[in-house]
């Protein structure tokens, strides 16, 4: 087995510098090192969404992601989507709209859709359907979650 | 208003319920911060491993763990002989019972492995990778046996035994006959062959339904410690917590008491989170180290050796006057069970033409052992298969009598004092207001043509169950009122539960905290399942407001010094004949120090009078002749909820049921090659439906107030996936004029059809 690697990043606006094995994800690193089990793990192989994180705002499975290849990237988290001022709108809408039973889901779902409304705040319904379709919900049958980000949407233009 | 044989409170001015409060924990689980099962660490915390069958049906000839326990960072290894011997004895299991030699054979396989995937020894290691890498080192000798996969293959009468001391249950009766079937039984209403003959127009069809799984996104996890004073806590997601406690003391042979089940968040389960798996695994091994050991199972495993639910073949055969009168129907169902007894076919057989009046009824039933895992519930378990061969016959029934599919549904409907032909008669019911409501709904009234279009409809039922809950309350110093309760939240049941306290102490559905508790903080609670929780624990709750209304009631007596039966409560206020005398509920809360002390209310329940639960649902879908996709265009939802007390998550039982029916429609199925290997073991090739997939969800609930609950509540969980299915398959008959007696109805299957109508193989 190979030492440990020194990484260097950026989680939620924070320095972060863990020590992992070349073989670990940045999934496995999160949850396990860091302590931010928020990111779920649905599958471990890209198929569920559960893991979604944003590295440099784009949306990403951290199952996917090897834990090495954060070195100098910039990545948010479940976490950091809430702000000291309160939840983001994505948040309050999805509870609101009842988006979640389980919850196991929601934080994938939401920085998906976070990572959408970002670089398009206006989305259509078939657009949220195609961006989101990378994350799997077994309970909702997505209608609830649709019509937050259509909301949420909403809510953040005004 | 409520008569002596009722429950029903016949309330008509609800101050909660029927509202749509956030839920409590709902912020936790928006932010990151709500605990599942995979988000425990402890100090000291070992991560622990399975290794499972390459085959699907083998003998072991032997099992070498030297290597494994050799390797650095791996603290120990266990196999069957660490689990101690069970007796021939049955556990009742909220949904279902299991024989405990069957449930140990299971969790680790004794002698023999019947499925691939079958669970043979655990690891414990420093780390999850070590300890999958120990799992590769265990050297196992199998010598491979003939795998059973079909249900014809298992029942015929050379047909390689999985069990060997197996015999059939028939009718009854120990048959002492050796064979893969574990029971056979028969419901009889009426006289079978009368009624066909009696009938104008018979028809008769054989139906196919693949194996499918809840696909739960969460994997099945369990940490355990095994105390130095003997006590075990156990920390997982599951349904039941009081269930795991049950099993995981029953096979490792302790006493209940010694056992705690902390349950976390749990992220899905749909009756696959009962039984369980890695519970024993995980507290032996932390035994044997002394330390907590963790184990979470990947996707792999999820699929592979967890319960999904029986495929089936079902013969159906339904027969009605010229009239369009329902006269005879008749069912062969046959239900794998896996490679343990225990299936679905019963509770399918209870639901198969329970939504009609039908008076000759002949049902059999069959459980039939395979080379698979040992199925478990999944959402009205053995239901969705039968309606798929029952409300198919009736599209068909209709289409050759001429008539609409939902004014035959409604001639025909079971309504209160209507037998099942499994026995019970209906109390009141709501299947008739279920078919109104579709009929004049806005969607059945739009048409819906065009070339390779259609339009299907169908029924479904599922009895659901009552089963034990409790509930404590205690009154705080502000007037809010924290409350306990032993039901896992899977779907916003936190709030369900606290709104029908709220509404008996006129407080608001935020003025109670409502918190899942261990299996050492709360009264037993049965499982969340069987549609049971916002029913039977919500009673619990709405038992402790009483409880505490009563309490309080004294202790507004005391504070006015007068009798307690010139005290009254209402809208929040207590009273009495004197005008002068009132107080606020909230006031009295700050006054308990001075009438007596702390307050707290308590209740458990076991409530008989569960409701029904009918569905209807409309689909309308495009089929693509070229490739076989079908495409979901417009769903209705229809369903009786009794009262839907947060009518947001009825709406998201409904919509996740259908959503999850349209998967096992189209898509879902487990794929085993000829050697029984599960070829599919992934959410790539186990396809669920993708919001891409789905239109939006309409949803109208119903609301025929049950008469066994005091606000009227029904279960509302499970029978939402029970017609999907069936009106699917009517749609793409109505679009491409091809009957689909296959799931599920893959591209493959209609091109299939189409070509064989065609004539074009
Ligand atoms: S856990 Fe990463 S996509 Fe499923
Ligand atoms: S809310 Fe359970 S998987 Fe989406």
């Amino acid at each position: 087995m190979p030492g440990k690697v020194h990484v260097t990043t950026t989680i939620n606006g924070e320095s972060v510098e863990f020590l992992c094995e070349p073989r670990q994800t940045i999934l496995e690193v999160l949850r396990d090192q860091l302590d931010l089990t928020g990111t779920k793990e649905g599958c471990s192989n890209g198929n569920c969404g559960a893991c979604s994180i944003l590295v440099n705002g784009g949306v990403i499975d951290a199952c996917l992601m090897m834990a090495v290849e954060a070195e100098g990237e910039e990545l948010t988290t479940i976490e950091g989507v809430a702000s000291a001022e309160g939840l983001h709108p994505l948040q309050q809408k999805f509870l609101e709209h009842a988006a979640l039973q389980c919850g196991i889901c929601t934080p994938g779902f939401i920085v998906a859709a976070k990572a959408l409304l970002d670089n398009e705040p206006t989305p259509s319904e078939e657009r949220i359907r195609l961006y989101l379709a990378g994350n799997l919900c077994r309970c909702t049958g997505y209608d609830k979650i649709v019509r937050a980000v259509q909301d949420a949407a909403s809510a953040m233009a005004e | 208003m409520a008569t002596k044989t009722e429950d029903y409170l016949g309330i008509t001015d609800y101050k909660v319920i029927g509202t749509r409060p956030i839920r409590h924990d709902g912020v936790d689980k928006v932010v990151g911060r709500a605990k599942y099962g995979a988000d425990i660490d402890m100090a000291g915390m070992l991560h622990g491993a399975v290794a499972r069958s390459p085959h699907a049906h083998a003998r072991i000839k032997s099992l070498d763990t030297r290597k494994a326990e050799a390797l650095p960072g791996v603290k120990a290894v266990i196999a069957v002989a660490d689990l101690p011997l069970q007796e021939d004895k049955i556990e009742e299991l909220g949904e279902g019972a299991a024989n405990l030699q069957h449930l140990r054979a299971n969790v680790l396989a004794d002698g023999k492995v019947l499925y691939h995937g079958h669970a043979i020894a655990a690891v414990a290691a420093t780390d999850v990778h070590t300890a999958q890498e120990a799992v590769d080192l265990i050297e196992i000798e199998y010598e491979v046996l003939q795998p059973v996969l079909t249900v014809r293959e298992a029942m015929q009468a050379d047909a390689p035994l999985l069990l060997e001391d197996l015999t059939t249950q028939s009718l009854g009766e120990d048959s002492e006959k050796k064979s893969n079937v574990c029971t056979h039984f028969r419901h009889e209403l009426g006289d079978i062959e009368k009624g066909f003959a009696e009938a104008d127009l018979v028809i008769e069809r054989e139906f196919f339904t693949a194996t499918v799984h809840q696909g739960y996104i969460e994997p099945q996890n369990a940490t355990a410690l095994w105390g130095a004073d003997g006590q075990i806590t156990v920390w997982c997601s599951t349904q039941g917590a009081f269930d795991v406690r049950a099993q995981t003391a029953q096979i490792l042979e302790v006493p209940v008491s010694q056992v705690k089940v902390v349950p976390m968040e749990i992220g899905g389960g749909f009756g696959g989170k009962i039984r369980i798996y890695l519970e024993p695994l995980a507290a032996i091994l932390s035994k044997k180290t002394g330390r907590p050991v963790k184990m979470v199972m990947s996707r792999t495993e999820v699929l592979q050796a967890t319960g999904p639910t029986a495929g089936s073949v079902i013969r159906c055969k339904m027969g009605v006057d010229k009239a369009g009168n329902l006269i005879a129907a008749q069912a062969d169902m046959r239900y794998e069970s896996g490679s343990f007894p225990g299936s679905w076919a019963a509770p399918g057989a209870m639901c198969i033409f329970a939504p009609y009046n039908i008076p000759h009824v002949l049902i059999d039933g069959y459980e039939v052992l395979v080379n698979k895992p040992w199925t478990m519930a999944y959402r009205a378990p053995g239901a969705t298969n039968a309606a798929f061969a029952s409300e198919t016959l009736i599209d068909e029934l209709c289409e050759q009598l001429g008539v609409d599919p939902l004014a035959f549904r409604l001639k025909n409907s079971a309504k209160e004092g209507t037998r099942r032909a499994d026995g019970p008669v209906y109390p009141r019911i709501g299947h008739e207001q279920c078919v109104e409501t579709a009929r004049d709904s806005e969607h059945y009234a739009t048409q819906f043509n065009g070339k390779n279009r259609g339009r299907g409809v169908a029924s479904g039922f599922w009895f659901n169950v009552g089963l034990k809950s409790s509930a404590a309350a205690s009154v705080n110093p502000d007037g809010t009122v924290s409350l306990v309760e032993g039901s896992t939240d899977i779907g916003g049941t936190r709030t369900s539960i606290a709104m029908q306290l709220a509404e008996v102490l006129g407080i608001g559905a935020e003025e109670v905290k409502p918190q899942v508790v261990d299996t050492d903080s709360v009264g037993e609670t049965d499982v969340t399942g069987g549609s049971r929780t916002t029913f039977a624990t919500g009673w619990a709750a709405y038992q402790c407001a009483l409880d505490i209304k009563a309490q309080m009631i004294e202790r507004a007596a005391k504070l006015w010094e007068i009798a307690v039966d010139d005290v009254v409560f209402e809208d929040g206020y207590f009273s009495s004949s004197d005008a002068s005398k009132t107080i606020s509920f909230k006031e009295l809360a700050g006054r308990l120090d001075e009438t007596g002390g702390p307050l707290m209310g308590r209740a458990t329940v076991n409530p008989p009078g569960v409701g029904g639960a009918f569905a209807v649902m409309i689909a309308d879908v495009e089929v693509d002749t070229d490739t076989g996709k079908v495409e979901i265009l417009r769903v209705s939802m229809i369903q009786d909820a009794g009262k839907a007390i947060h009518p947001s998550y009825v709406e998201g039982q409904m919509q996740g049921g259908t959503a999850q029916g349209i998967g096992w429609a189209l898509n879902e199925e487990y794929a085993y090659n000829a050697d029984g290997l599960l070829t599919n073991a992934s959410l790539l090739d186990y396809r669920m439906p993708t919001c891409l997939d789905l239109p939006m969800i309409e949803t109208h609930i119903v609301e025929v107030p049950n008469p066994g609950h005091p606000y009227g509540v029904r279960g509302v969980g499970e029978v939402p996936i029970v017609p999907p299915v069936a009106a699917v398959a009517n749609a793409i008959y109505d679009a491409i004029g091809v009957r689909l007696t296959i799931l599920p109805m893959s591209p493959g299957e209609i091109l299939k059809a189409l070509w064989t109508k065609n004539g074009t193989t």
